[in-house]
């Protein structure tokens, strides 16, 4: 994945809590064996009511959803931030996040940003009318009306994103600590270290 | 050196660390590893695009659970039959092609040892007390019934997995559910945890991991310890454990992949480790009070809409969060009920016995202890058994539920998710209600337009019977059963 630095574009205004991930990619969306083509299932439940959100032209191209608590929550289906992706969203703007879903997002480059209600409160008003933006490296949101709005990050996970750094690569660099700590476990608990295989 | 007292938790989460890096992230090791077909395939496809392989396949099992029809498998020859929805079959046959490429075990589908992943694993052994064992499925939570750190994971941690054997995290905070008092007689697990959710809400849990606690929990079965912990990520914590004891160890002793001989003697040792010292600190604690929870109902869309079924679908008015309250009126909306509504009067066309949830033996035993010798009501159009493996269907079968199911005019199937989020053929009509074993409730879950009431097994039997939501404590003589 890419390099993650600013975002900034309209942002839809769902403002929705509890915003499942059978209500952002529904299961029968999840036979697939690849990661594209998932926006067009996306919120498809919100998007058969006529007049919804989601399907006003001004949001077409939208980077940016605003919702509210716990957004994510459910299942852990990966295809839920590929399916945000696939519409184009790279950012989610909530008062909190699954710890799955946040998991997920990361993980491909999509930024979950946790604020107050009373600034979601705030962004859910401005989204109608105007653009938002998102600087990661100076962690704020901004409007075209001098809101400023900052927001916390695991450093980890915000190094990650503006290096767009391989996860799998890091960790892969630390193979010495793995295959010691296996040796060790070996040697402690070699029934849990390597299992016995008779089933199948 | 005295060292600080620990939860069951932390100690399972220091036992596992590699490396810890300045930021706090940790390097974990993962001991067991769960694959089935929905979350694996491009995980899978992403390590060839890499060049990657699979660093310890004998730690990593995979099994099809979530596509398969629960109608026959095999024809009277014994040859497989195909699967008619041509995604589902190209699904399955990733699996089928990606474990034996990556040297991982793959139980077919048509194995006796097939089943629901989290159903599969504690009963084959695989799942052990101490370990962290993760899946690309929430529902990995159960795993924690055994006394196991065991949590859900995208697609993109599933290849972190296989590739490395960890993953990269931080510490959750932990948080206490402690359960006084026992279950009144006809109250089960299922309706426990239903109760919790409703307590806690389901963002209760997020952050943390639940460390389930108290009297009752010391009699529990493993079945009923698996749904409490099945059912943590309804709360919005990851994972939720139990601290292992004798009634685990006889559950795991003997199972195919469980430690034997001396091994089982060193392992017992370590796991009778397993559990919080006193003095530990916890970061939020939560009591609940066992005796006064009833068979537990939901009314509405998300798995904290729970009321006794005793009680009434409540107004929107009476939550005092604004959200909660336009939530309300959406999910009353969706289910076609109204506040005042009695849940009793409910009426149900579809009935669902199943889930990684509820489909172990003693649910199916307390499903049929309702059944036996009685009928379905004729407004339940379809009631469907799904046991959740090959080796809880070959029990059922051998104590004679399976007879009792089909006596009362339900149907017997083979394993597998079915309709718990109906990815496969088994769903629930627009419009109908089921009264589920399941664990979600959420829109369009069993099928669009499809309304889920949460039930224990036993009142998902009782509804087939009844033809409306009904507390099963009026139908039959009822034994008490522990927390």
């Amino acid at each position: 994945m890419g390099p993650v630095t600013t975002i900034e574009g309209r942002a839809i205004p769902l403002g929705m809590a509890n915003v499942d991930t059978d209500v952002i990619i529904p299961a029968h969306w999840l036979k697939t064996i690849t990661r594209d083509g998932l926006g067009q299932g996306a919120f498809e439940s919100l998007r058969a009511v006529p007049g919804n959100v989601f399907d006003k032209p001004e949001y077409a191209a939208a980077p940016i959803l605003i919702a509210g608590d716990n957004f994510g929550c459910g299942s852990s289906r990966e295809h839920a931030a590929w399916a945000l992706l696939d519409r184009g969203i790279t950012a989610v703007i909530a008062p909190s996040f699954s710890d799955i879903f946040a998991g997920n997002a990361f993980k491909n480059g999509i930024l979950a940003v946790a604020l107050p209600q009373a600034d979601i409160d705030r962004l859910l008003e401005v989204a109608q009318t105007d653009p938002i933006s998102i600087d990661l490296d100076a962690q704020s949101v901004t409007t075209p009306f001098q809101d400023r709005f900052a927001f916390a990050i695991d450093p980890f996970r915000k190094q990650c994103l503006l290096e767009g750094l391989d996860e799998i690569g890091l960790t892969l660099a630390s193979d010495a600590a793995i295959s010691t700590h296996e040796t060790m476990r070996e040697q402690a608990l070699p029934w849990l270290a390597t299992p016995r295989r008779e089933i199948a | 050196m005295a060292s600080k007292p620990r939860t069951l938790y932390e100690k399972i989460w220091d036992d596992h660390v590699v490396e810890q890096r300045s930021d706090g992230t940790c390097l974990l090791y993962i001991d067991r590893h769960l694959v089935h077909e929905v979350t694996s395939p491009q995980a899978f496809e992403a390590l060839r695009l890499t060049g990657r392989t699979v660093r310890r396949p004998e730690l990593t099992l995979a099994v099809p659970d979530h596509n398969l029809p629960t109608t026959a498998r095999v024809d009277a020859a014994g040859r497989r039959l195909p699967i008619a929805d041509p995604q589902s079959a190209a699904q399955l046959a990733a699996l089928e092609r990606n474990a034996p490429e990556f040297g991982i075990t793959y139980i077919d589908a048509a194995s006796v040892n097939q089943g629901i992943v989290h159903v599969v694993g504690p009963e084959q052994g695989f799942s052990l007390p101490g370990a962290t064992i993760v899946c690309g499925d929430s529902h990995t939570a159960a795993h924690g019934g055994l006394g196991a750190l065991a949590f859900g994971i995208g697609t993109s941690e599933v290849e972190h997995v296989l590739a490395t054997q960890t993953l990269q995290l931080r510490p959750a905070k932990t948080m206490e559910i402690r359960v006084e008092g026992q279950l009144g007689p006809g109250v089960t697990p299922k309706d426990l945890i239903l109760h919790i959710i409703g307590v806690i809400g389901t963002a209760g849990g997020t952050g943390h991991v639940i460390e389930y606690r108290g009297p009752g929990f010391e009699t529990m079965s493993v079945e009923g310890r698996l749904t409490v912990c099945n059912m943590s990520i309804e709360a919005g914590a990851r994972a939720g454990l139990i601290a292992p004891d004798d009634i685990v160890f006889d559950y795991l002793k003997g199972r195919p992949y469980a430690p034997r001989g001396e091994d089982w003697e060193r392992a017992l040792a370590w796991w009778r480790s397993l559990r919080t010292d006193d003095g530990a600190v916890f970061d939020k604690s939560v009591v609940i009070e066992a005796g006064v929870i009833e068979p537990t109902v939901s009314w509405g869309t998300s798995p904290d809409d729970v009321v006794p079924v005793g009680g009434c679908v409540p107004s929107p008015e009476s939550f005092a969060d604004p959200a909660k309250q336009a939530a309300a009126v959406k999910s009353l909306a969706y289910m076609g009920l109204s506040p005042g509504d009695k849940i009793e009067d409910i009426r149900v066309e579809n009935v669902f016995i199943g889930s990684c949830t509820n489909s172990r033996i003693e649910d199916l035993r307390a499903a049929a202890e309702v059944l036996r010798g009685r009928h379905k009501d004729p407004g339940v159009k379809w009631a469907i058994v799904v046991p959740g493996s090959g080796l809880v269907k070959q029990q059922a079968e051998a104590e004679g539920l399976d007879r009792i199911f089909t006596e009362a005019g339900l149907e017997w199937r083979e394993p597998g998710c079915s309709a718990c989020l109906a990815m496969n053929p088994d769903k629930v009509p627009p419009g109908e209600r089921c009264a589920s074993t399941s664990n979600r409730n959420f829109t369009g879950r069993q099928g669009p337009g499809a309304r889920t009431h949460l039930v224990s097994p036993a009142m998902a039997a009782a509804a087939a019977v009844t033809g409306r939501l009904v507390d099963v404590r009026k139908l039959t003589p009822c034994k008490p059963v522990p927390a």
